[in-house]
């Protein structure tokens, strides 16, 4: 059955929805999938009700499906993202995001004197869930932290 | 073992294996085990005992030394990345020990780097070294690692030096006294590290009233720098001082250890106890750095269970007998 804010936002064919982005990290989870360089139909609503968040964003990616180390690196910021694959205008599978054990490149580390802070060195993560939230070990500087400060 | 960057990368048996190789190298000092091969020794921040430690090891192993310990004479005051410095100077040598002020720089380092490296200091991070050869120095005067009785004090809080031995300590079931001010405390996380794994552990302000049941002392220098009213310092900074009267009521075989440099927190009377050891630990500095450089450059000289090992346990057993 399709609800009312799944009308809100259009339809695709076949793709991938992108369902339970809280509305303030959307424009961070396109940024981080690259869509902006993406050339086919993207479609998203914000700032719909959800029970789970209370406001949430969706987005809709038409002729688009994602690997799940691709996906899974929106778990930093959208650790209960849910996605739906359609074909034909209906969902033929979800999944929901995991927190990938090793965080490349996507957050800078908390730690101003951190290597990777000073010189050009892609940053990199172990991770763990805490609570509702994730910690992040940072694989040179080996400091920990919970202020997750995505860079891309 | 490919590089040495952080206690975190050694187990309680390679930990082991490296005291061991380090006994045989305090047996005999002067080897020519590294006849032939070329060592840098980039210090990118000023270092006397660590560098010159080092250097005597690589020397004593037969080895050569080529290096730097001020960035002024190098392409670095003129901008150069760490990775071009490091992809640069490896393709002159077989080893790089590197001492860098940025945090994480030994591991980027290594991941550049085609021969080992040895983390001589990334900052406030790690200093494996030091933490192997104070193992080194606990083993040789307690003649055991295990259940160890070790009383932290000073700057616990900025310590990188007691941070990286509570966490090698707590492989090897010890407990753990803390002392220091309440600005500079051991940081909450070493202590979940410790509950984690069921080591009991006290907290004190009061050094004279925590000597007497240790076996350890090991002293850290309460800096200045640290606090921001430096009315604050000088409340604390003699009550932290360790004096000859303090160890009346020591153990007889409690040793005092200390990474050095001192400057007040242990006084010059304490140096003619026989409790005094943090020179003698400088000096073992030299056996555990040559057994480090060897364990990564000489192919199976790391490998346990060998019929030389049995050996060399056997050696080590009459080093802790003298």
């Amino acid at each position: 059955m399709i609800n009312e804010n799944e009308f809100k936002v259009t339809a695709i064919k076949d793709g991938t929805v992108i369902d339970h982005v809280p509305s303030k990290q959307l424009f961070k989870v396109i940024e981080i999938l690259g869509l902006e360089n993406y050339n086919n139909q993207i479609t998203f609503g914000m700032n719909l009700e959800s029970k789970k968040l209370g406001n949430k964003a969706i987005i809709k990616i038409a002729d688009r499906f994602f690997e799940d180390d691709d996906i899974n690196r929106i778990a930093l910021i959208a650790p209960q993202a849910k996605l739906n694959i359609i074909r034909d205008y209906r969902v033929v599978e979800k999944h929901r995001v995991t927190i990938p054990e090793i965080i490349t490149g996507i957050a800078k580390c908390a730690n101003p004197h951190c290597v990777t802070n000073h010189q050009p060195v892609e940053t990199r993560f172990s991770a763990r869930p805490s609570g509702s939230g994730i910690l992040l070990t940072c694989c040179y500087c080996e400091k920990t932290t919970d202020k997750i400060n995505v860079i891309r | 073992m490919k590089s040495l960057i952080s206690i975190h990368d050694f187990s309680r048996d390679e930990m082991l294996h490296v005291l061991q190789r380090a006994a045989e190298f305090e047996k005999n000092p002067h080897q020519t085990l590294l006849d032939g091969k070329v060592i840098a020794s980039i210090f990118f921040e000023p270092s006397t005992r660590t560098r010159l430690s080092f250097e005597t090891a690589v020397n004593r192993l037969g080895a050569r030394v080529v290096g730097f310990s001020d960035v002024k004479n190098t392409s670095v005051s003129k901008g150069e990345t760490l990775k071009d410095t490091i992809k640069t100077v490896a393709n002159y040598v077989d080893l790089i020990v590197m001492r860098h002020p940025l945090e994480g720089s030994a591991r980027y380092a290594a991941e550049v780097a085609s021969v080992p490296v040895i983390n001589a200091g990334d900052g406030a991070n790690q200093h494996p070294s030091q933490t192997l050869l104070d193992l080194y120095s606990i083993q040789k005067t307690q003649g055991r690692l295990n259940d160890i009785r070790i009383t932290m004090i000073g700057d616990l809080k900025y310590g990188r030096t007691v941070h990286s031995l509570l966490q090698a300590l707590s492989l090897f079931n010890a407990r753990f006294k803390f002392i220091a001010p309440p600005e500079l405390q051991m940081p909450d996380e070493y202590k979940a590290c410790l509950r984690h794994k069921g080591l009991p552990f006290e907290e004190h302000t009061d050094l004279s009233n925590n000597i007497d049941d240790a076996d350890i002392l090991y002293m850290t220098r309460v800096q200045q720098e640290r606090f921001q009213d430096s009315i604050e310092y000088e409340k604390v900074k003699n009550s932290y001082s360790l004096k000859k009267s303090m160890l009346a009521k020591a153990k007889p075989t409690m040793k005092i250890l200390h990474p050095l440099p001192r400057v007040n927190e242990i006084d010059a009377d304490v140096d003619d106890t026989p409790h005094a050891y943090y020179f003698e630990q400088a000096r073992n500095g030299i056996f555990t750095r040559m057994a480090i450089i060897a364990c990564l450059l000489i192919p199976g000289f790391s490998c346990p269970a060998t019929a030389q090992e049995t050996e060399s346990k056997n050696e080590l057993s009459k080093i802790r007998k003298t």
